[in-house]
Parts: C-alpha cells; sequence; structure tokens
C-alpha cells in the first residue's frame, strides 16, 4: 500500500497520458446524473421555510415511521451480525458437501430483483405460506406485520456481513491461534480474545452496510409489511404516498431527511473501511 | 478460492493439534444453524418462487410471459439495461483510469461521491428526478413546452436506472487498477505505443475479469430495479411498465400465478448471475 503510494506520486505528471479527458468526464457524467439532481432535491428542501419544514419532518406519521425504518432496520443488521459471522465462519472454518453452492447462494439477496424477493416473503410468510403456517400456531404472525419488515430488511442485509467478514478469517494466520493455544487457552476463549478482536472491523463495516441498506430499502418491504400509517409504514412508502397525493413539500421534507442519514451512514461506513485497512495492516 | 483456502483448512483442521479446533459435536451444530438460517431466509423462498409460478402449470406459465404487456415489460427493460449499463462501463472504466493511474487533490472525495447512489434510498433516487424533470420541477416547464417527457416516461426509467447502477462498475475497477500500478502501462509507453494502444493492449486484458464481473453486477440491478424505476414510471400498463413493475401489478390483481410466472424470469437472472459471478471471481483468484 504504502509502496504503491510512492510510486503514484512519482508519476505526478509522467509518461501516462489522459488524465484530463477521463477525469473530466469523470466529472462532467458524476455531475449530471448524481449532483445535480441530488442538489434539486435540497434546493427544494431549502425552498420550504424552516417552520414549514420542521412541521413536515416532525408530523406524528412521518417520526411513527422514522422510529419503524431505523429501529427495525438495526434490529435486522443485529441478526445478520450474529448470523453473518457464524455463517462466515462456517463456510470459512468448516467442510460440507454442497459448500460451494451455499457459498454462492449467500449472494443471493444481492442478485434478486427487491419485487421478486417482496412478493415470495410475504408470499411464504403468510399464515397459509410455507413457512407462515407452522408459525401462525405458535401465534406468531410476520406478514402484514412490523416482524414481516424485520423478515425482509433481514433477508437484503444478509450478504453484507458474511462477505465482509469472510476475508479477514480467511487471511486469519493460523500462528496467532496456534500461539493462543500454547498459551493455554480453551477454544471459546481464542475465539473471544484473538479471532473476535480482529474480526470486528469487519463485522462494524457488514453491519453498518446492512443498516444502510435496509433503511432505504422499499420493493422487499412494500408487500410484506401491510402499510398501515403510524404501525407498520416505512419511511420511503411514506416519501411515495405524499408524491401520489401530489404533496411535492412534504415529499421532498422527508427525503431530505433521509438523503442526510445517508450522508451519516456513507461517512461512518467509510470510517470503518480505513479502521478495518489499518487494522489489517498492522 | 477454493484451492488456498481448502488447503489452508486441511492445516488447520489435520495438522492442528488438539484446541486449535472445535469438537465434532459444536461444528455440526454450528454448521447447522447457519444452514437451518440459510435456507429458511434463501433456499424456502427461492423454492416456493419457482413452484409458485408453476402452480397453474406450465401452459399457464408460457401464457403469463407470452401475454403482450408482459412481453412489453420485457423489452423495456433489455432497452433500459442496454443503454445504462454501456453509459457506466465507459464512466467507470474512465473513472478508474483517472482516479488509479493519477494522484490528485480531492480523490478521496470523488471516491466517495461515485459510492453516494448506493446509500441513497432507491426512492429518493427516483424522486430526485421527478424534482428535476417533473411538471412541478425544474425543468418541467420548459420540457412541457417543448413537449419532451421524460417523468412518467421512458427516459426518466432509464436515468433513474443509470443512477441506482452508477457506482457498480466503477467500484469494481479502482481498487483492480490501483493493485496493478503503473508499471506495465508505462513500459508500453516508453516502447512507443500510445495512450488507446496502452489501453486496449495492456490495460484492458489485464482487468478484463474484473470489468466482466463489474458489468454483470450492473446488468442484474439494471434489469431488477424496482423502488426508483416505481417513482418515475407512472405504470402506464404496456408502455412504461419493466419486468418488476408488471410483477407488483400482476400481484395487486391478486393474478399471484401470473406474478411469480413473470417473477421467476428475474430469478432465472439472478440465479445467472450467481453462476457467472462465481466463475468471474474463481479466473480472478487465478489470474492474481
Amino acid at each position: 500500500m504504502k509502496n504503491m503510494r510512492m510510486k503514484g506520486f512519482k508519476m505526478d505528471g509522467g509518461v501516462l497520458p489522459g488524465f484530463g479527458p477521463t477525469l473530466g468526464y469523470t466529472v462532467f457524467y458524476l455531475s449530471i446524473i448524481v449532483l445535480i439532481p441530488l442538489s434539486a432535491l435540497i434546493f427544494k428542501a431549502a425552498s420550504l421555510s424552516w417552520h414549514e419544514f420542521l412541521e413536515e419532518v416532525t408530523a406524528a406519521r412521518v417520526m411513527a415511521s422514522y422510529r419503524l425504518t431505523f429501529g427495525t432496520a438495526f434490529l435486522a443488521a443485529l441478526v445478520n451480525a450474529v448470523f453473518g459471522v457464524l455463517v462466515a465462519w462456517v463456510l470459512v472454518r468448516y467442510r460440507f458437501p454442497g459448500k460451494k453452492v451455499v457459498d454462492a447462494l449467500v449472494d443471493l439477496p444481492f442478485a434478486l430483483p427487491t419485487a421478486v424477493a417482496g412478493i415470495t416473503l410475504a408470499t411464504v410468510y403468510s399464515s397459509n405460506g410455507w413457512i407462515g403456517r407452522y408459525l401462525e400456531p405458535l401465534g406468531i404472525k410476520v406478514a402484514y406485520t412490523p416482524l414481516g419488515i424485520l423478515v425482509a430488511m433481514t433477508f437484503i442485509g444478509l450478504p453484507f456481513v458474511v462477505r465482509t467478514v469472510q476475508p479477514v478469517l480467511e487471511e486469519l494466520e493460523a500462528e496467532v491461534e496456534e500461539a493462543a493455544v500454547c498459551l493455554g487457552a480453551n477454544r471459546w476463549l481464542t475465539f473471544r480474545r484473538v479471532i473476535f478482536p480482529t474480526i470486528l472491523p469487519a463485522l462494524l463495516t457488514g453491519f453498518a452496510l446492512a443498516f444502510a441498506r435496509a433503511v432505504g430499502e422499499y420493493g422487499s418491504i412494500i408487500f410484506i409489511a401491510g402499510n398501515m400509517p403510524m404501525v407498520s409504514e416505512i419511511t420511503p412508502l411514506l416519501i411515495i404516498t405524499k408524491l401520489e397525493q401530489y404533496d411535492y413539500a412534504g415529499a421532498t421534507a422527508v427525503a431530505s431527511v433521509m438523503l442526510g442519514a445517508s450522508f451519516i451512514m456513507l461517512l461512518s461506513i467509510n470510517l470503518l473501511q480505513w479502521w478495518s485497512r489499518r487494522y489489517a495492516e498492522r | 478460492m477454493d484451492a488456498t483456502v481448502d488447503w489452508k483448512l486441511d492445516k488447520t483442521s489435520t495438522v492442528g493439534h488438539k484446541g486449535m479446533s472445535e469438537p465434532n459435536s459444536v461444528r455440526w451444530l454450528l454448521t447447522g444453524v447457519a444452514l437451518l438460517f440459510l435456507g429458511l431466509f434463501l433456499l424456502v423462498p427461492l423454492t416456493a418462487l419457482f413452484t409458485q409460478a408453476f402452480e397453474k402449470g406450465t401452459g399457464a406459465y408460457i401464457a403469463a410471459i407470452r401475454e403482450p404487456d408482459a412481453l412489453s415489460a420485457v423489452r423495456l427493460t433489455l432497452l433500459t439495461a442496454a443503454i445504462s449499463v454501456p453509459l457506466n462501463l465507459v464512466f467507470g472504466i474512465s473513472a478508474a483510469w483517472s482516479i488509479a493511474k493519477f494522484q490528485f487533490p480531492g480523490k478521496s472525495l470523488l471516491i466517495t461521491l461515485i459510492d453516494l447512489p448506493f446509500s441513497v434510498s432507491p426512492v429518493v433516487s427516483g424522486l430526485i428526478y421527478v424534482l428535476l424533470f417533473g411538471l412541478q420541477g425544474w425543468l418541467g416547464p420548459w420540457l412541457d413546452l417543448h413537449d419532451i417527457k421524460i417523468i412518467f416516461a421512458v427516459p426518466g426509467i432509464v436515468l433513474a436506472t443509470i443512477f441506482v447502477t452508477f457506482p457498480f462498475i466503477a467500484r469494481e475497477l479502482i481498487p483492480l487498477m490501483q493493485a496493478q500500478g503503473n508499471d506495465e502501462e508505462e513500459a508500453a509507453m516508453v516502447l512507443g505505443a500510445n495512450g488507446l494502444q496502452t489501453f486496449f493492449r495492456v490495460t484492458l486484458p489485464n482487468i478484463k475479469w474484473g470489468l466482466i464481473y463489474g458489468v454483470i453486477l450492473c446488468n442484474a440491478r439494471a434489469m431488477g430495479e424496482f423502488g426508483a424505476v416505481s417513482v418515475v414510471s407512472g405504470h402506464i400498463r404496456g408502455f412504461t411498465n419493466t419486468i418488476p413493475l408488471h410483477v407488483e401489478i400482476l400481484y395487486n390483481e391478486y393474478n399471484y400465478a401470473a406474478a411469480f410466472a413473470v417473477a421467476s424470469l428475474l430469478a432465472c437472472l439472478a440465479l445467472v448471475t450467481l453462476v457467472a459471478k462465481s466463475i468471474v471471481e474463481w479466473k480472478l483468484k487465478i489470474s492474481s
């Protein structure tokens, strides 16, 4: 890494051509597709008076949707953190038939369009669905309740923790664990004191990625959520509802809160990734 | 991925002495719980999807897919991907070349901005184009005057798709080209190749698999995007419905068999994507 950076510095004004045109095109395309449209949202939100804006973004129905969206996304990311480490561990350390297929299947939530995931989960977890029918007698209703939102958010966030933790576990040197064993640590102590601290930065990165994805998710949730205002209405859906009622000011205000949240999450994820890289280099 | 990992596994499980690995009972338990979790969340839904699709028989399945509205949704989805993937490909290459091969101030900010569409909610991604081109938006009145339709029409769908798939290819290429350094390109230039020759003969073969990987992911998302496209589409049957939107309409009409039949097309695309991804990951591992 350090080596590369040195080389890069030497390259300043070096022999390779095309810096001007490629950077120019990159910035141009980025501006047209991302920056100008996003600034349209910010300008539109800024055209509201502070009072109007606050009223829009703190209305009871909107607040309920934040609590539901961010709270459930947090729970889903927690579920994925626990099971993500477990799945990564099993995939890296153990051998079992069909392992390669399972490994490839972990990415299914990335590849499966969200609407398809949504209608499938809603069907499987409905009261006469393949899984729902066994939960119904236990008094657990999943589809059309906030629990359904948790299931959908867990589904779409599933690959993140696995894919961030897996490479760190693969890189883990056997010597470190051997040393712990030689010093008299048992397996559980070795995991807690040696392995877990090593995967922690990657785990937190995966957690943050899963959380960020779940907060913004729309397609897979609306089919299973029931979408009752105050109870099971997520914030992205509320934006669409406002838009369909031609309440552009309301939609823009709530969307700018979501955008602000995205910025904060992106920043934290970058910091976490920087931390895990530094951690890995040590 | 496999050759090296398996070797390592062997080392830890057979050479490694007692205490270096868990008792068999714990291994079985952990593997069982992990597989149960993946089964409940991935395998059961995937199987249910295809079962539902064929619930009313193969005839109904084919009829649902050959229905004119479904076919027009397929055409629109293919068109959208055919425009947005190449545009993001050109952008990805250009961004990766400038970022990986040169040093300049503000580089990490640029990388962060390229990542931005990943963390923006799809609904917000659609909304920004409505605010820009919709009747109430900045350019809306002007576009209306000149009879140009972007929102609730195909251009809006393409734009929203470009936005949500924007980072995919650039993100794959930037770290790859950074890791490969500049030595080979510099050598080619010193030996008298021009810039384009250097790119096509030296850089491109090196980044080939990463590029294909990025294109596969970009294409999967472009064909499957729902939230952003749903905001800008207006859901006009036969005109502005992509496959995911068509699935939604069928589902909301309680036409489940048809909804799952059309959805199974997208599920097949997802499975093909996973297989292609595994192959490319394997090739990447070999070449590095």
